[in-house]
């Protein structure tokens, strides 16, 4: 984890720090296991060609947990994800890099809390934002430590 | 009464599943930050995670998909069009969820409708998860959207 970013070190348009993955086919096994989540087309490529796809394909939750760590990242020990939202609007096959970006939207104090909200996607090899999303994160100030 | 949801079905909107409690185990939360690739000290070491605010792990945002929810009849519905999606999540986190906690969660159908879409008529469901801890406070809300298309 880098240093931590304070409210008042980000304005809108600012680009959080990107989080590069490199899933494999091991990886799609692993997260099967550790969420519970056994949908074969995951990791049987027959079944997977059966139901038309080009192969294994990313657990659209596995998505959904890059781009929480790219939130997780980028609030830091002091800050808190309050929301996340994430749409799986393409596929993503293992073997194939993709990276997790955002960038800051607005921001805006209310009720005490200094919070930053950021639209984040998920891009393939190709530039092709697979698994667009928002995010609202709760940062630490300056000025309120 | 649409082309594959009932008014029948309809009513489904709104009930509750039976609550279900699972334990959080450390050794869980290791493994799922393992797999999605995430080093957070946070999520994994319990040392370090002690010199921060928390005072210890806590779990990783989603790690929540593997305490599931009680089966809900909306899961069932006979007419649905076979190929199923996953459609995405929206979330919210209000507390932080750390080994040793037991968390009760109870889901409920949040919405079902059809629309038209480039692969013809569509059933969206969307399904309200409610993850609290065992001092009834609410840790986590996941609303997922299923697509049969």
């Amino acid at each position: 984890m880098g240093k931590q970013i304070y409210f008042e070190d980000v304005e809108v348009g600012y680009e959080l720090a990107p989080v590069e993955k490199n899933p494999t086919t091991q990886q799609l096994v692993r997260y099967a296991g550790a969420s519970g989540d056994y949908y074969q087309i995951h990791y049987d490529k027959d079944f997977a060609l059966a139901n038309k796809l080009p192969g294994v394909i990313l657990h659209g939750a596995l998505k959904n947990a890059f781009l929480g760590q790219l939130m997780t990242d980028f609030a830091g020990n002091e800050g808190w994800l309050r929301k996340l939202t994430v749409q799986y609007r393409g596929m993503d096959v293992p073997g194939h890099k993709i990276a997790c970006k955002g960038k800051v939207t607005a921001k805006r104090v209310e009720g005490g809390d200094h919070i930053v909200e950021c639209d984040i996607w998920l891009e393939n090899d190709k530039g092709e934002k697979t698994t667009p999303g928002s995010a609202i994160v709760i940062l630490p100030s300056r000025s309120a430590k | 009464m649409g082309k594959y949801i009932s008014d029948e079905d309809k009513k489904l909107i709104g009930i509750e599943s039976k609550p279900i409690t699972h334990d959080v185990e450390r050794g869980d939360l290791r493994l799922f930050a393992q797999a999605i690739g995430d080093p957070n000290p946070l999520f994994n070491d319990e040392k370090q995670a002690r010199k921060t605010r928390f005072g210890g792990m806590i779990a990783p945002p989603t790690y929540v998909r593997l305490l599931m929810p009680q089966q809900l009849p909306s899961m069932d519905l006979p007419n649905l069009p076979k190929r199923l999606l996953d459609g995405g999540s929206e979330w919210e986190f209000f507390q932080p969820i750390r080994p040793g906690d037991r968390i009760t969660v109870i889901a409920s159908l949040a919405d079902l409708r059809e629309t038209e879409g480039r692969m013809g008529t569509m059933v969206v469901r969307v399904t309200e998860v409610k993850y609290s801890n065992q001092f009834d406070e609410l840790c986590t809300i996941q609303r997922m959207t299923l697509l049969n298309y």
